[in-house]
């Protein structure tokens, strides 16, 4: 096994190994750089420091309520814009990821204009039920989904269209229901894909930064996110800094990792077509 | 065809010599009028800026950024960094922003105190951070911001967009907001007197350019255009 790749390995020609090294020098140097800088004996201090505790947790309960929000919504959407002919699908689905290319601080002021105490549809939310979203948790939810849930309608939207439609047509013909359908024939043949986007939208709203401290302000406790208070105690205490966003990576790190090898290993999928 | 590459090369026959200032955020609208005069009367000299919270500056010289002039809205940022002949060009308090018209009636720093008025002030890394805390210590009320902007840019921001009723900022930031927000100005016994101080960086790549502009800022030119803004003589 190891030789057959070994084998493989030495076909590759050397310049695009080459290149790959530095890709990984390229991503790998600024983490060792971290590292070397990290203050290892005060480190524990700072993990547990009120700052560290606080915003870890406000970001985990975020990220976590971005990708499930992302997962609800971006589903039937993908969904919708992989099977339905509907006009303007070109549209919609541009509109579904241009918040992946806008600036995280103009998608921030763009929410402030939708949802806002002033905006289009948030001053009727604040006359009517009383509601405020800017300088609340709620707002970092709502900053995180809007940047995060794009990652999950593009790759859940690819999968839908790689996916031999036979198999549902066949459990359509042997009369199982639309939603029986879907729940076990389609949904585990895009688990892979389902998965995928949901870890690429969570590590997203994870590192959300402009958004965030746009819509929603910073505020310890409530809207103080791992990256905002990062970004803020580099300023003042960059020793502290240099802790939390090692946390923040060791915390992404080990999920993607684990997910990757528990869940991505069977990307293979059962019901899709060979291009 | 001869579009010459210069990016980064240090072409000897420079025709503009640029000067790079890092300033103040809240410094930046009375800083680009002081360029814009001070190039105009001498046309070999460019200025690019970096603006930031004056600790966000202190922070980036600090790690070697190559900053020719620091100005900064707390004397504290300037101890921070190495530099000779630190002087003080000029002087400001603080005031309360508010919405255009100030529609909630705010007068004083105990009407901050309402949890119906959402207030915004700015973190420890801009100077503005201190003047929340320095303000109310001395009305002996007790405020609680709802959020924490990074420089008195985003405290402004928010007010303008409506977001935020009130924030405390610099009294020359209500000026440079112009007719976007309305100002309370605070009675001389809650108030501070801030000192805004400016000097050459040790490591300025270019310090006699660095000279040149400082001169002008302390001139009786460049205080005009700073009284001008709102700031008060040193």
């Amino acid at each position: 096994m190891t030789t057959r790749r070994r084998a493989r390995a030495q076909r590759l020609p050397w310049p695009a190994l080459l290149l790959a090294a530095v890709a990984v020098a390229f991503f790998a140097l600024p983490l060792v750089g971290l590292l070397w800088r990290a203050p290892w004996s005060s480190a524990w201090d700072y993990l547990t420091s009120d700052t560290a505790t606080t915003a870890l947790r406000l970001s985990l309960v975020c990220s976590l309520w971005a990708t499930g929000l992302s997962v609800l919504f971006g589903l039937p959407l993908a969904w919708v814009l992989a099977r339905t002919e509907l006009p303007g699908r070109g549209v919609i689905r541009a509109l579904a990821t241009l918040s992946m290319v806008l600036p995280p601080v103009v998608g921030g002021v763009a929410l402030f204009f939708a949802l806002g105490r002033r905006g289009l549809v948030g001053q009727y939310l604040d006359q009517w039920f009383g509601i405020r979203l800017p300088f609340t948790t709620a707002g970092v939810v709502i900053a995180q989904t809007f940047v995060a849930m794009p990652f999950l309608v593009i790759t859940v939207e690819a999968a839908l269209r790689q996916l031999d439609t036979r198999h549902e047509d066949a459990a359509r013909t042997l009369g199982a229901s639309a939603w029986t359908t879907f729940r076990r024939v389609t949904l585990p043949a895009i688990r892979p894909a389902l998965v995928a986007g949901a870890v690429l939208s969570w590590a997203r709203a994870l590192g959300e930064f402009g958004a965030t401290i746009t819509f929603a302000g910073n505020f310890p406790g409530t809207t103080q996110t791992m990256p905002l208070a990062v970004y803020l105690s580099l300023e003042t205490n960059p020793e502290e800094a240099i802790v939390l966003a090692l946390v923040l990576i060791a915390v992404s790190f080990a999920v993607l990792v684990g997910l990757r090898d528990r869940w991505l290993g069977q990307v293979r999928p059962q019901g899709s077509v060979t291009a | 065809m001869a579009t010459t590459l210069s990016c980064g090369t240090d072409s000897p026959a420079r025709t503009t010599d640029t000067i790079t200032v890092f300033a103040a955020a809240t410094l930046s609208t009375a800083f680009g009028d002081l360029a814009t005069a001070f190039t105009a009367s001498n046309p070999r000299f460019s200025i690019t800026f970096n603006t930031a919270g004056s600790f966000t500056l202190a922070n980036q010289i600090a790690q070697g950024a190559p900053a020719d002039v620091f100005a900064a809205a707390d004397p504290a940022a300037m101890d921070l960094v190495a530099a000779s002949q630190v002087s003080v060009f000029a002087t400001g308090r603080a005031a309360i922003i508010v919405q255009a018209g100030n529609p909630l009636g705010i007068a004083t720093v105990a009407d901050l105190t309402d949890p119906d008025v959402v207030v915004v002030a700015c973190a420890p890394t801009a100077a503005c951070g201190r003047l929340l805390g320095d303000v109310t210590q001395r009305a002996g009320v007790v405020v609680t911001p709802r959020s924490l902007e990074d420089t008195v840019r985003g405290v402004v921001t928010k007010v303008t967009l409506g977001e935020a009723d009130a924030g405390i900022v610099f009294a020359t930031d209500v000026i440079a907001a112009g007719p976007r927000a309305s100002g309370v100005e605070l009675p001389d016994d809650v108030n501070v007197v801030v000192r805004y101080p400016i000097s050459v960086l040790s490591t300025a790549p270019n310090s006699p350019g660095a000279q040149a502009f400082i001169d002008f800022v302390l001139s009786p030119n460049g205080q005009a255009i700073l009284a001008s803004h709102g700031f008060e003589a040193p």
